[in-house]
């Protein structure tokens, strides 16, 4: 895909991403969130990630985000003074997103990722609905299962925690 | 390349005015068509030069004219940002997700053979569910940006309605995407010509395969649009107008216009899913099939005929929800959470698997 709009859709992403944390209103910073899951879901459209793309609107965008404003909503949480956190601490988080990001860019240079176009040498079926549905029930069968009773398990404790009895 | 953008655009823009028209129109089917359910007049003070049209002037100018020079009411203490953003986010996505239904088959000319869908994508019908989730940010922001208890107790009654009845609409899906083996809206549609067997001269509807998943589909879909009987989330006896009800003007109406814009895509939908899009009984690309005999057609007839059979399914299909909307009482809040998670989400789910079990019996 097109280098250009990569770069402006990376760029609102960022942007987007910066709005969850620097915006006061939790009502804000959750609709930035969505936002940035939706530009996301466009960087994997340029990575011919068309299925991981639409997933990621319908599961986070669109499902798990509106319980996340739900919740805000129904507690009704006002906007937030804006805490100086410790200087120390500031330090400290800055440090190490430093570190990540460097560690990422290293990462990046030592696999080669940086050398060539952004999806050269993929097969032309990559990221197909189908051939990620072959990969996923042979090569991958046993993670996959192994995922869905984790998922069965968040379910039954979610039943069990909002079952139990309050005295 | 040019081209193809060019031709890309062209179907958009058509389909896009389409939907808007359809959904002007339906506005005046349901006042008058309520007017005549509840043995009223309705709509009919409107009139240029003494030509009321049987109301459409009125719904088809008059309101829209009052509608786009009323005064825009923003509350005291709403988010004006999100205020202003809430209807833009409410339509976009309705409109957004026709993209991906099918209103013809191919129409050529001379070598050029066109798609008649706007977006031919390998994802197909996950866009169309990416877009209703997306839906509901219209909802929350509205019920939220408005400052008002009305408002907000219509947004959250909204957004837990969409999410739940999403679910059971995703099965169903599921099940036809698993009869026909395809995401794909259009292979769907062509999936769905001919007979259902030799012997049997219905035509190869999805409806006759999965009539569970029909109406598993067709209650979903009713309750993603937020329609009697399910507009708890506006419901003007409790929550005066809802999420909606500190929206004038322009606002209002893109809110109005969501609604049918939002029928309408779900009757798109059913025609795709269920009543074999485009297909006309007996027609193949090069003519009418019958039994033995054919008779050849010119292929722009052909294509017209699609088009036209597309157009008269999503209409009857509109009109049946308007008539489910002005005939059923609506749910109570506990009804309508029992219906979604208790009735259609383990039906729809129980679709699945005997969906899944009949095509490994079959195709062994």
């Amino acid at each position: 895909m097109s280098l250009p709009l990569f770069v402006i859709f990376a760029a609102l992403l960022i942007v987007s991403a910066l709005g969850v944390i620097l915006q006061r209103n939790p009502v804000r910073s959750a609709l930035s969130l969505v936002v940035t899951l939706f530009l996301l879901a466009v960087v994997f459209i340029f990575l011919e990630a068309h299925l991981v793309a639409l997933l990621q609107i319908v599961v986070y965008a669109g499902a798990i985000m509106v319980l996340f404003l739900f919740v805000i909503m129904l507690l009704n949480l006002q906007s937030e003074p804006v805490e100086v956190g410790r200087v120390g601490l500031r330090f400290a988080a800055a440090a190490a997103g430093s570190l990540f990001a460097l560690q990422l860019i290293w990462v990046a240079r030592a696999k080669g990722f940086l050398a060539g176009g952004m999806n050269d040498g993929l097969p032309a079926d990559f990221g197909s609905t189908t051939v990620l549905g072959e990969k996923l029930f042979t090569q991958y069968l046993l993670p996959f299962e192994i995922t869905s009773v984790l998922l069965l398990v968040a379910i039954i404790g979610a039943v069990v925690l909002a079952k139990r009895q309050v005295n | 390349m040019a081209l193809d953008i060019g031709i890309a655009a062209i179907k958009a823009l058509v389909v896009l005015l389409m939907v808007l028209q359809l959904a002007g129109v339906l506005g005046w089917i349901e006042r008058k068509g309520s007017a005549l359910i509840q043995d009223r007049i309705g709509a009919n003070r409107a009139n240029v030069f003494g030509f009321a049209g049987a109301g459409l002037v009125n719904t088809l100018m008059a309101d829209p004219l009052k509608f786009i020079t009323k005064e825009d009411v923003v509350p005291a203490g709403a988010d004006h940002l999100l205020h202003l953003l809430a209807p833009c986010v409410n339509l976009f996505p309705a409109l957004v997700a026709f993209a991906v239904i099918p209103f013809g088959d191919v129409l050529k000319i001379g070598d050029l053979e066109i798609n008649l869908q706007v977006a031919r994508l390998d994802v197909g019908v996950l866009y169309v569910l990416a877009a209703a989730s997306l839906g509901v940010y219209g909802v929350v922001l509205g019920g939220w940006a408005s400052n008002d208890r009305w408002s907000l107790l219509g947004g959250i009654r909204g957004s837990a309605q969409m999410i739940s009845y999403e679910l059971a609409m995703g099965l169903a899906i599921v099940s036809m995407v698993m009869t026909y083996g395809t995401l794909d809206l259009q292979t769907m549609a062509r999936a769905q010509g001919g007979t259902l067997a030799s012997w049997l001269p219905l035509p190869a509807w999805g409806i006759f395969y999965q009539p569970v998943a029909f109406l598993i589909f067709l209650c979903a879909g009713i309750a993603e649009s937020k329609r009697v009987p399910f507009d708890l989330p506006e419901a003007e006896s409790e929550l005066v107008s809802g999420y909606f009800t500190e929206y004038s003007g322009v606002k209002h109406l893109m809110f109005f216009m969501t609604d049918f814009v939002e029928v309408i895509i779900v009757s798109g939908l059913v025609t795709t899913l269920f009543f074999g899009g485009w297909q006309v009984p007996g027609l193949a690309r090069d003519g009418f099939h019958l039994g033995a005999a054919t008779i050849p057609l010119p292929h722009l007839v052909v294509v017209l005929l699609q088009l036209i059979a597309f157009t008269v399914k999503v209409v009857v299909f509109c009109w049946l929800q308007i008539m489910i909307r002005w005939t059923v009482p609506r749910f109570r809040y506990d009804q309508l959470m029992r219906l979604g998670w208790k009735g259609l989400l383990p039906l729809a789910l129980a679709n699945v698997v005997a969906t899944a079990a009949v095509l490994l019996a079959v195709q062994g």
